[in-house]
């Protein structure tokens, strides 16, 4: 006890924690808003949406449907490229960071999605028979209506993108995942790595508590 | 005070699969509906009666025919132009479809927003709609704290926001209790006579044509088969869609004026009784009422079958001397389920 107390209090960790901490809080920033993006056009532009659009929706679909079932691990290393590309380098925590984005984005997309689905059309056709264009639909009925089940899956969302920073390491990122397994797991010091595994279960229980919490504010339940 | 004109009105849907025949869910139908009235569209699930309700405000776009609402043309008007026009439709549901998300009082605000109406002025808007609807102490509750009847008038309070000259009414009582579903209908009914709200609703029941409709269009099949004052359509039915609804209407107590008019025909005493699964036994109404030396003819009501039970009304009338009369009343009303009419 008093070594993870120890090790916990090692300013390696709070690097580490940091350092995570960023990783998410971008990947969420802005792949938490693409997705909201996509997500919202999926959901109007499929057979019956408002704004139904076949081509628009098979488009998007593809993209989801392309990356969302690729490893995180090998997602790194196939959009290299593309990172070089886009933030102008291949390693470190830009390239990483642009990568998290990337798979954030689309994961984020279809949890937006399927949750906006459960909208009743009925309260869209509601806002449409009042005389509102599609636009004042999305943002003052669609959105607020499916808000409760939506931060839901933000929060899913959230865990899923620090499960995802533990491959930091592949491309010479750092955080907890990493630490865990540099100096836990490579050095044989298995409390390095519960420590690591300690703060990670506590972000998680956190950030779950507050979507919990949220989620029921908006459901009123 | 708006006429609302379906000409020729039909929509199809294309079919499911290559070459599939198209489907067609309404079928050149031709309704007038008069300024200031209510009229009722009945028919069974599938009859394309919703459809037809979504073409005149042009939810849906009908495939052919032309639809006129007031002065304007439905069925030439682009989205955009529709969009105003919707103002002055008002629209209520069957799941009342209101917003969880917002206030009762953002609820009924949400048109007003729509359509440009500076804060002010919907406030007050909102506060007269209230108390109208009788919901002024939940301006500021949840749809989800409310009632079924509670919800549905929050649903109207919203359609008449905009101070529509017709109101479309989607099976709006169809998910109320009976008792709510009056209140409903009630609350309709004054809605069309203080502000002269031309309605039009879609029901399968009878008993809200009957309870507000001036006149009613029956359909089936995507087309209108019948056509007319309610009391015409249903006093002589033509078609079978119409007969089988009247006959699926409950038999019941002669109402106020139907009774005056039994009473000038039949001068005896006036008592209904109430059938319920079974619950009386007739041989023994009927020994009781001939032991006591009363006559007595049948002359309402009936007896009828619901979910396999048997349920009814019979208004009887009770000849003989006053005093064997009310013997035998006294001595029914210990066996059965007796309400002497007034």
């Amino acid at each position: 006890m008093d070594k993870l107390i120890e090790l916990l209090a090692n300013g390696k960790f709070l690097e580490a924690t940091i350092q995570t901490l960023v990783y998410v809080v971008f990947a969420m920033g802005i792949g938490g808003v693409l997705g909201l993006v996509i997500g919202v056009l999926l959901t109007v532009s499929r057979q019956g949406g408002i704004l139904q659009n076949r081509a628009l929706y098979w488009i998007l679909n593809f993209l989801v449907n392309f990356f969302r079932p690729i490893p995180f691990v090998i997602l790194i290393a196939a959009i290299q490229p593309l990172a070089r590309i886009a933030v102008g380098t291949g390693i470190g925590d830009r390239a990483l960071i642009f990568v998290l984005v990337f798979a954030a984005t689309f994961g984020i997309a279809r949890l937006v999605e399927q949750n906006l689905l459960t909208v009743p059309p009925g309260v869209i056709e509601a806002s449409r028979a009042m005389g509102a264009g599609p636009l004042r639909t999305i943002l003052t009925v669609l959105i607020p209506e499916g808000l409760g089940p939506v931060v839901l899956g933000y929060t899913f969302a959230f865990i899923a993108v620090v499960d995802m920073t533990a491959m930091a390491g592949v491309i010479g990122g750092g955080g907890l995942g990493n630490l865990a397994l540099q100096y836990g797991y490579r050095q044989f010091n298995p409390w390095v790595t519960w420590a690591a595994v300690l703060i990670i279960i506590a972000i998680v229980q956190l950030v779950q508590l507050l979507g919990n919490v949220i989620a029921r504010k908006l459901l009123r339940r | 005070m708006t006429r609302v004109q379906l000409i020729g009105v039909s929509k199809r849907y294309p079919g499911r699969g290559k070459g599939a025949e198209p489907v067609v869910a309404v079928d050149d139908v031709s309704i007038d509906v008069a300024s200031g009235e209510i009229h009722a569209i009945i028919g069974y699930s599938g009859a394309g009666k919703s459809t037809l309700l979504r073409l005149v405000n042009g939810l849906e776009q009908a495939s052919s025919g032309r639809i006129l609402v007031g002065d304007d043309e439905i069925t030439s008007l682009p989205e955009a132009k529709l969009r105003a026009v919707r103002g002055r439709i008002g629209m209520i549901f069957q799941q009342f479809n209101l917003f969880h998300s917002k206030r009762v009082s953002r609820n009924i605000e949400y048109p007003l927003v729509v359509a440009g109406v500076a804060a002010a002025e919907r406030k007050r808007r909102v506060a007269e709609l209230l108390d109208f609807v009788g919901l002024a102490d939940k301006a500021e509750a949840y749809t989800d704290q409310l009632s079924g009847g509670q919800k549905q008038r929050v649903g109207i309070a919203r359609a008449l926001a905009t101070n529509p000259g017709v109101l479309l009414a989607d099976e709006a009582t169809s998910a109320l209790d009976p008792q709510t579903s009056q209140e409903v209908l009630a609350l309709l009914k004054r809605v069309n006579q203080e502000f002269g709200i031309t309605i039009i609703l879609i029901t399968h029941e009878m008993e809200v044509v009957r309870e507000i409709a001036d006149r009613v269009t029956v359909m089936d099949g995507g087309r209108a088969v019948e056509q007319g004052g309610v009391f015409d359509v249903f006093s002589s039915p033509q078609s079978a869609t119409t007969r089988r609804f009247v006959s699926s209407a409950l038999p019941t107590e002669p109402e106020a004026e139907h009774l005056e008019q039994l009473r000038e025909r039949h001068r005896g005493r006036l008592v209904t009784l109430t059938f319920r699964d079974g619950n009386v036994d007739q041989p023994v109404v009927f020994r009781t009422l001939a032991e006591r030396g009363v006559g007595v003819s049948i002359v309402h009501g009936g007896i009828t079958d619901v979910g396999g039970r048997s349920f009814g009304k019979l208004t009887l009338e009770l000849i003989g001397e006053e005093l064997r009369v009310e013997h035998a009343i006294a001595a029914l009303a210990q066996e059965t389920d007796l309400e002497v009419l007034a």
